[in-house]
């Protein structure tokens, strides 16, 4: 399958399959619509009537370098050639753990899938005790995986700073004895930051995501504080400075786009203009019924806001500014193999989320849900039928996504949003998220094209 | 080539065989939390590479 785009001004080609991208000039990426398989290595004669506004030459030599890659293999690649893979997909040891050590927070931000921090249950925080059960836990079941790790969030897990230093304190002794190696991440609001924190924070985690949307007013408005406060004047300092002391560590400033915001790309290039250049903003996921929920009739304008923002990042990465788009981040020359590619999210599988009281969910926006709970950590069980069931989650057991041009980029799309908001089956893919993501890959790819 | 210029030269297929070791992150857990793009993660494999 291939799958080609104009942007910018650049023909864009992708053979699906193969992984090969190209640039394409005006008449290939016309002949491209008229060539039949399987190709004849001479040019057929139709293609010269067809366009016959070019020479004779340029399209014999367009041809050519078409044939060029089909022979080879990198242009009408066979499809599906994949699917045999996906049965070796299956269950795989534990080796990525979210932690909920604060179902409390400190903001009562508006769309948060938290519910203001309590996930729709009680106002409660881990005790180290869980804590040190959950990360035995994932010891015990992560197999021969090394890299194991472990996310702080919440709620706001700076609100259980304590529970959080003791368990990576745990963890450093433990890796020890089997062998493995932890990276952390927390996710922070940042209120509670203070110049101790964030110079624990910067020593030992291997990413910081720090959550702010954009301008004040945009901020403000959905990340209130209790008192009906914004976050913004108070945020802001703390977070350049964790920025400036963490030299080249990897962290993001996280925000989130709703209805009200639609012109996102002003939040992005805001962050940027604040000092960062680590940026991920991205959509809300709710229930369409919210004021602020995103819904089929704004996609035409977050399409065009996505290319506005690609165009943007163009600009000021060509004049040597710092900026870096999470979701416009795409490595065409390596980036993760192909069997990586089949099921993107581990959810439920190598990836589990532990509930403040040590229950155990598929992933963190599975939390709370009863049908979802997958056992506790002081039990030590673990329900293999819903382990197995996301295991069976790969871009072949989602029937549109092995159809889709996107499914090695995107590797079947966000299981908990299909869940919620396509209609309680896993394994059906939410329309307006894969109209953005593919919007998305798109973009990235023609970065890299006008960068190229 | 004149008409065509590569954005890229491997072959997806070629990664298959080393690959699936499985050391590399396995969702959007580190980072967004929100949705899962596998394209812009890192492969921990130094064989793969
Ligand atoms: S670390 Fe690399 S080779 Fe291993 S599964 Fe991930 S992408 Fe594939
Ligand atoms: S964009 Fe949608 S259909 Fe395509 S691979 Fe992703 S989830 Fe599947
Ligand atoms: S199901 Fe969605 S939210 Fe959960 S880990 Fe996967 S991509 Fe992330």
């Amino acid at each position: 399958m291939i799958h080609k785009y104009s942007m910018s001004g650049y023909n864009i080609v992708l053979d699906v399959e193969s992984g090969g991208v190209y640039v394409v000039d005006d008449l290939t990426f016309k002949m491209l619509d008229k060539i039949n398989l399987p190709m004849d290595k001479s040019c057929p004669d139709n293609l010269f009537k067809e366009f016959s506004k070019y020479s004779i030459e340029e399209i014999q030599d367009s041809y050519n370098e078409i044939y060029s890659l089909y022979e080879s293999k990198r242009l009408f690649s066979d499809d599906n050639v994949y699917e045999k893979y996906s049965i070796s997909a299956e269950q795989t040891p534990i080796k990525a753990m979210c932690l909920h050590v604060a179902h409390d927070c400190n903001l009562r931000c508006k769309y948060c899938f938290a519910s203001t921090g309590d996930f729709g249950g009680n106002r409660e925080l881990m005790s180290l005790d869980t804590a040190k059960k959950a990360v035995d836990f994932l010891i015990k079941n992560s197999g021969k995986r090394k890299n194991l790790e472990v996310d702080f969030f919440g709620g706001e897990p700076l609100m259980n700073f304590d529970v959080v230093k003791k368990t990576v304190e745990y963890a450093r002794k433990e890796e020890k004895k089997f062998n493995k190696n932890f990276r952390f991440t927390i996710t922070t609001n940042g209120i509670l930051l203070t110049d101790d924190k964030i110079k624990y924070l910067n020593e030992e985690m291997d990413n910081v995501v720090l959550s702010l949307d954009g301008r004040k007013k945009i901020n403000d408005r959905m990340r209130p504080r209790v008192s009906g406060d914004g976050s913004y004047d108070s945020i802001l300092p703390k977070f350049l400075k964790l920025v400036k002391d963490r030299g080249t560590k990897d962290y993001y400033v996280r925000g989130t786009f709703t209805k009200h915001n639609l012109d996102f790309s002003n939040d992005v290039l805001h962050i940027n203009d604040c000092g960062f250049d680590q940026i991920s903003v991205e959509p809300v996921v709710c229930d369409a019924s919210k004021e602020y929920a995103l819904t089929e009739k704004d996609l035409s304008k977050i399409c065009e806001e996505y290319e506005l923002l690609a165009n943007k990042i163009v600009e000021r990465k060509k004049n040597n500014s710092k900026i870096n788009f999470f979701h416009f981040m795409i490595d065409l020359k390596q980036g993760p193999c192909v069997i990586k590619r089949l099921r993107g999210c581990g959810c439920g599988n190598e990836y589990v989320a532990i509930s403040p009281d040590g229950r155990i969910y598929p992933c963190h926006q599975f939390v709370g849900m009863e049908e979802w709970n997958m056992g506790n950590v002081y039990e030590d069980n673990l329900n293999a039928d819903i382990k197995d069931k996301f295991s069976k989650t790969t871009i072949f057991d989602k029937e549109k996504c092995s159809d889709c041009w996107a499914k090695f980029y995107c590797s079947g799309g966000c299981n908990a949003n299909n869940y919620q908001y396509a209609g309680g089956n896993i394994l059906k893919p939410y329309e307006l998220s894969c109209e953005m993501e593919k919007k998305r890959i798109e973009c990235a790819i023609m970065i890299k094209a006008a960068l190229s | 080539m004149k008409h065509i210029k590569l954005l890229n030269d491997f072959n997806l297929k070629e990664t298959a065989c080393k690959g699936g070791c499985g050391e590399c992150q396995t969702s959007c857990q580190s980072a967004c939390k929100t949705s899962c793009t596998v394209a812009n993660q890192k492969c921990e494999n130094e064989e793969q590479r």
